[in-house]
């Protein structure tokens, strides 16, 4: 801002490679002649040596066909590879789903045969899961409550999801693409511990007491909301 | 202005329309006016429980095309001046009538009667949504077997959409000794895995078969234990408060209603 003439492309270098700050107030376009200038102007010297470029570019926010093209024009330079493009701000719709992805809902109720419960973080289900009824999670499942239905958590993949509940006599658990039924056994014994599963190192999926949790999973405890 | 009550179960043969039956004639026996509409279209029996089949002439489709007024196909009982039924069409589909129609319907017969008993088909399809149009409570009946619990579970998230007062339960069928040795579900069992109230629990009886049979409800016969059973329904429903009857020896019922009382899980 305050430098004697307005400049739209600086260009810094740091032991990594390359910064480059581009002006956030002008348009695209201008952005793009000014770089292209900047880059034939200030070709490298020692060649050979392949340059990451990390670019910050404010609080522009760049369509991915926009962000193609800034990533090609810097590219041209064969020595260049851009490494990052880092931007202050992101799209409404995007922040919605990574709060929804990230917060943990809370739900009253009973889920019946034939209901689906889903949600895209994680769930805290006050009630019993019945037979034949499903919940579904991005995150990890917590069930206060009798869970005899099936459990998916980590549906998007994250197989460091776990399912937790009071009851745990599933049909059915999941963890990302991981399936499991339940072990006829199981139901023999009447034990009311509260059990949680996990996958370990070799994608098996284990079922164990939930104070088994802190070491296997530090993070699940979180004072406020990852973001 | 009456209420009407939706007699369901997801599952067939666990006992809606000996449920239905019997329980509009209990109330009709308690003094209250009492109209039963049966929605099976197309499958019918109500009538023939009722042992009224001889004397349809008009049926709810009739009603619903604005063939007749719905009096002209209200049979009255033989037993009862205050209980009349509705019989449904054998001849058409459960398409042949739209749940606005019941609505309507429902809402008409409401006005003239303290109590609108719709008996529903079995499954999940138009016919119960037709039944479940216009009632304002729900009996979701069950049996202590796995599908039917499992069924009554289904009607029961499905009953939640509708706005309609929380379902209560009937346990039908119940036999003491198969559930004295674990070899089927007990009543706490059931009552704790679908989590409505209870309202009845019926024992297995082989007079209803006999009674339903001869065309005759079984609440007449006052010496059965499930004409009891469905007695105390009724006055449930009324508004009174009756202890569930025991099914066996006194104490089991009574211990069984002391840990309920206190909340105690076996």
């Amino acid at each position: 801002m305050n430098k004697q003439k307005q400049q739209n492309v600086t260009i810094k270098g740091t032991k990594d490679g390359l910064t480059l700050h581009l002006n956030d107030t002008c348009s695209f376009a201008e952005l793009l002649t000014e770089l292209k200038t900047k880059l034939l102007t200030n070709k490298h010297g020692d060649a050979d040596q392949i340059v990451t470029v990390y670019v910050k570019i404010g609080n522009r926010y760049l369509t991915t066909e926009q962000e193609t093209e800034l990533k090609a024009l810097i590219e041209e330079n064969q020595y260049l590879v851009v490494k990052q493009i880092d931007s202050n701000v992101i799209l409404k719709q995007d922040a919605v789903r990574v709060r929804e992805e990230s917060e943990l809902v809370s739900v009253t109720k009973v889920v019946r045969s034939g209901q689906v419960l889903h949600v895209e973080g994680d769930l805290l289900l006050v009630g019993d899961v019945n037979p034949g009824g499903t919940v579904v999670a991005g995150g990890n499942l917590f069930v206060l409550g009798a869970l005899k239905g099936i459990a998916h958590a980590g549906y998007r993949g994250n197989k460091n999801a776990v399912i937790a509940a009071s009851l745990m006599k599933p049909s059915q658990l999941r963890i990302a693409d991981i399936i499991t039924r339940s072990e006829e056994e199981r139901s023999e014994k009447e034990e009311n511990i509260m059990e949680c599963a996990y996958l370990d190192d070799n994608d098996q999926m284990v079922i164990d007491r939930v104070q088994t949790l802190p070491h296997l999973r530090p993070n699940l405890t979180r004072v406020e909301r990852r973001i | 202005m009456g209420e009407a009550i939706v007699v369901t179960s997801g599952k067939g043969g666990v006992g809606k329309t000996t449920t239905s039956a019997n329980l509009g004639t209990a109330l009709a026996l308690a003094g209250k006016r009492v109209c039963l509409v049966d929605t099976d279209i197309g499958l019918r029996n109500l009538d023939v429980v009722m042992g009224l089949e001889n004397r349809i002439i008009y049926d709810l489709v009739d009603v619903v095309e604005g063939r007749c007024q719905p009096q002209k196909a209200l049979i009255k009982d033989k037993r009862f001046e205050c209980l009349y039924l509705l019989p449904a069409a054998q001849t058409s589909d459960k398409t042949a009538v739209q749940p606005e129609q019941m609505r309507e319907l429902v809402l008409q017969l409401k006005q003239d009667y303290d109590y609108v008993v719709i008996d529903c088909p079995a499954g999940i399809e138009q016919g119960y949504k037709n039944a479940v149009a216009g009632a304002d409570k729900a009996l979701v009946v069950t049996t202590p077997e796995v599908s039917a619990v499992r069924d009554a579970d289904r009607i029961i998230g499905l009953l939640e959409q509708e706005d309609i007062e929380s379902p209560k339960l009937v346990i039908n069928r119940i036999r003491s000794h198969m559930m004295k040795n674990g070899d089927m579900l007990d009543v706490e069992e059931i009552s704790q895995l679908l989590a409505v109230d209870l309202i009845g629990i019926v024992a297995d009886d082989e007079n209803v078969i006999r009674a339903s049979n001869n065309g005759e409800p079984i609440v007449m016969d006052p010496s059965s234990k499930a004409s009891i059973a469905y007695r105390n329904i009724a006055r449930r429903i009324l508004g009174e408060t009756v202890p569930l009857q025991s099914l066996d020896e006194e104490d089991k019922g009574m211990f069984a209603r002391i840990k309920r009382f206190f909340g105690v899980r076996s």
